[in-house]
């Protein structure tokens, strides 16, 4: 191993390395430094989120209300990305927009990782036959088509932003709880853990107080990794038309429809929704991957050692 | 080899008549009733316990079902309700457009994603390897039905063309017809390309770093030869676990890109029946698809034993 521990890439050592334990504004600096992209994308999650809470305020219009006389005028000073064919604003549009991605992220990766971490804890630590029959559940869970599930499911629930996070949440949860598991059989090999059950421990609080703390950070990424998923799943859903009802925007329905339909007049009907999509997408993987490589150096697959 | 193949098909059966169950059971749970939308919009009997009756949907579940399965086997999908047409019949036109579409789609993810996947790895943390993985996180994260959208849009507003809206049948014109899917399949086939390539990097990386790729190294051997010979085989196990996950979800994105593209396959007859809760239509083309998916994660099985013989059940 000698050769591979010389060219270890100095960014490669953890954060907990200074004897000195830094203050969080330290650790943030650290990381902006070690990971710019990371930090990029924590910006680009940090301005999403911060649209969606302060909507009202940032957008210059209602997200429904028609400007007389400002049908499909293309971007400028007074409409900065334009207006569409009922002579909405899309800037205010795609702002108030943020707050279905926002909320359905989230809500759906707080059930799906609720779900996970259930599954993935109780399936690694008990092991033996339950462990056989659920992974064989969320194997039958994980082979079916994504998108042809979700539509069948919305079909039955119907449009709407609380069962859009409860069909995302649900299928979310079965690709988690596999890492999840796998992280739990390596803590729960760990000595303390049997420490803890020679002390008279029973297996709830043994998995709530001693596996969940270890077990927290792969779920954590597992969770900034997922935002990106589900907005995106979300806006495929939205543009299929089974998301959130209009007349509240959603990213991926403005870019169905009338911004399909009037695309050839007015091209930013399909442009600025697309591109606000894929920057917040962009900014939760890069957020996710930083953290992952920091976090939990056993999730990365791979390490350092150039191989010349 | 023969063996364990042969057991894998046993316990592919299972996994088919649970599947088949859920692909039944689906469709009956959509909120409203298809028997008063037929009455009201398309008026095919006198009233509700007629029609009913007539479509057999007045017994029990469970009686539905057998029924319905014992048909399956036969190969009978019922007909549609709404057009009258065995389902059988429209599924083998459709069927081949999607599969043409989802085949070329892997085909490209492949070819995309092994070679930079393989280049990121063996020169890690140089240039092309910041590259790769940047674009590979782009590709993930930007929606497939936007880069469609851009790309039927963007060359239409600079050059005034537009991609062929008219199907081409192969019959008739064969280089068109295969063209007509190239677009479609390149877009569909690249978040795939981007998910194959950051886990063939990241498996090649693992295993370049054990003691018998040192090992080949100090015997001399050429680069070539240690990553395609020693190294490549073993990373790319891993790799196609999540090639038969990807088959899944390519064939999900073929309902947004048939309709972006309207290329008349199973995506777009699914999202129509599922819009009219044309029950047979959503039960036929789901079972299609599921066997389709069962059936590639076999050969996925099978290429294991291939690649790594010590897998044996």
């Amino acid at each position: 191993m000698a050769n591979h521990v010389q060219t270890l890439p100095a960014s490669a050592t953890p954060l907990s390395r200074p004897a000195r334990r830094p203050g969080w504004l330290g650790v943030l600096w650290t990381f902006c430094r070690r990971k710019p992209l990371g930090a990029l994308g924590g910006v680009l999650v940090l301005v999403m989120i911060l649209m969606a809470i302060f909507a009202n305020l940032i957008a210059p219009y209602s997200y429904d209300e028609t400007i007389r006389g400002a049908r499909m005028k293309a971007p400028g000073a007074q409409f900065w990305m334009g207006t569409d064919n009922l002579g909405r604003d899309i800037f205010s549009r795609v702002v108030y927009g943020a707050r279905v991605s926002v909320s359905v992220g989230f809500g759906a990766v707080l059930l799906a990782n609720f779900l996970a971490a259930t599954i993935g804890i109780t399936s690694g630590y008990f092991g033996g036959k339950y462990d056989i029959c659920v992974q064989r559940v969320v194997d039958a869970w994980q082979s079916f088509p994504f998108l042809i599930v979700i539509l069948s499911i919305m079909a039955v629930l119907g449009p709407g932003l609380l069962n859009v996070i409860l069909a995302l949440g649900t299928l979310g949860a079965a690709a988690a709880s596999r890492v999840i598991r796998g992280a739990t059989i390596s803590v729960a090999q760990n000595q303390y853990i049997e420490a803890a059950r020679a002390v008279g421990a029973g297996h709830f609080r043994i998995m709530v107080r001693y596996i969940f703390p270890n077990v927290a950070a792969t779920i954590i990424i597992l969770a900034t990794i997922g935002l990106g998923g589900a907005i995106l799943a979300e806006s495929a859903l939205s543009f299929l038309g089974f998301g959130v009802p209009p007349p509240y925007p959603a990213w991926g329905a403005m870019l169905s429809g009338s911004g399909r339909s009037y695309m050839y007049t007015a091209p930013w009907m399909a442009i600025w929704p697309g591109a606000a999509i894929s920057l917040a997408v962009f900014g939760f993987n890069m957020l996710g991957d930083a953290l992952r490589d920091i976090l939990d150096p056993r999730l990365r697959g791979a390490g350092g050692g150039r191989l010349r | 080899m023969k063996k364990y193949v042969f057991r894998r098909l046993l316990v592919a059966i299972p996994s088919l008549l649970i599947a088949s169950f859920i692909v039944f059971l689906l469709p009956r749970l959509l909120p409203g009733d298809v028997v008063q939308l037929m009455l009201e919009e398309k008026a095919y009997g006198k009233d509700l316990e007629e029609l009913r009756a007539k479509m057999g949907l007045n017994r029990p579940f469970y009686v539905q079902y057998w029924e319905w399965l014992g048909k399956v086997v036969r190969g009978d999908l019922g007909e549609s309700l709404w057009t009258r047409r065995p389902v059988i019949e429209e599924l083998a036109r459709r069927l081949p457009v999607s599969l043409e579409l989802g085949f070329l789609a892997l085909i490209f993810a492949i070819i995309i994603a092994l070679p930079i996947g393989v280049l990121a790895a063996i020169r890690q943390d140089s240039i092309p390897d910041y590259v790769a993985r940047s674009l590979a996180i782009l590709g993930l994260s930007v929606p497939g039905f936007w880069i469609a959208t851009l790309v039927v849009l963007l060359p239409a507003i600079w050059w005034g063309w537009s991609p062929p809206i008219q199907f081409t049948e192969f019959t008739k014109d064969r280089w068109a017809h295969i063209a007509q899917f190239i677009l479609p399949a390149f877009i569909l086939g690249v978040a795939s390309a981007a998910a194959i390539m950051r886990l063939t990097r990241a498996m090649l990386l693992e295993v370049l770093r054990q003691d018998y790729v040192r090992t080949a190294w100090a015997k001399g051997l050429r680069e070539g030869v240690v990553v395609a010979k020693h190294s490549l085989k073993n990373a790319v196990i891993p790799v196609v676990t999540v090639l038969g996950i990807q088959i899944a979800q390519i064939l999900g994105g073929t309902v947004i890109f048939e309709q972006i593209f309207g290329l008349p396959g199973m995506g777009r007859f699914l999202f129509d029946a599922i819009n009219q809760r044309d029950y047979p239509v959503i039960q036929g083309v789901n079972l299609v698809i599921v066997s389709v998916v069962v059936t590639m994660n076999l050969v996925v099985d099978a290429m294991y034993a291939l690649l790594d013989p010590r897998i044996r059940y």
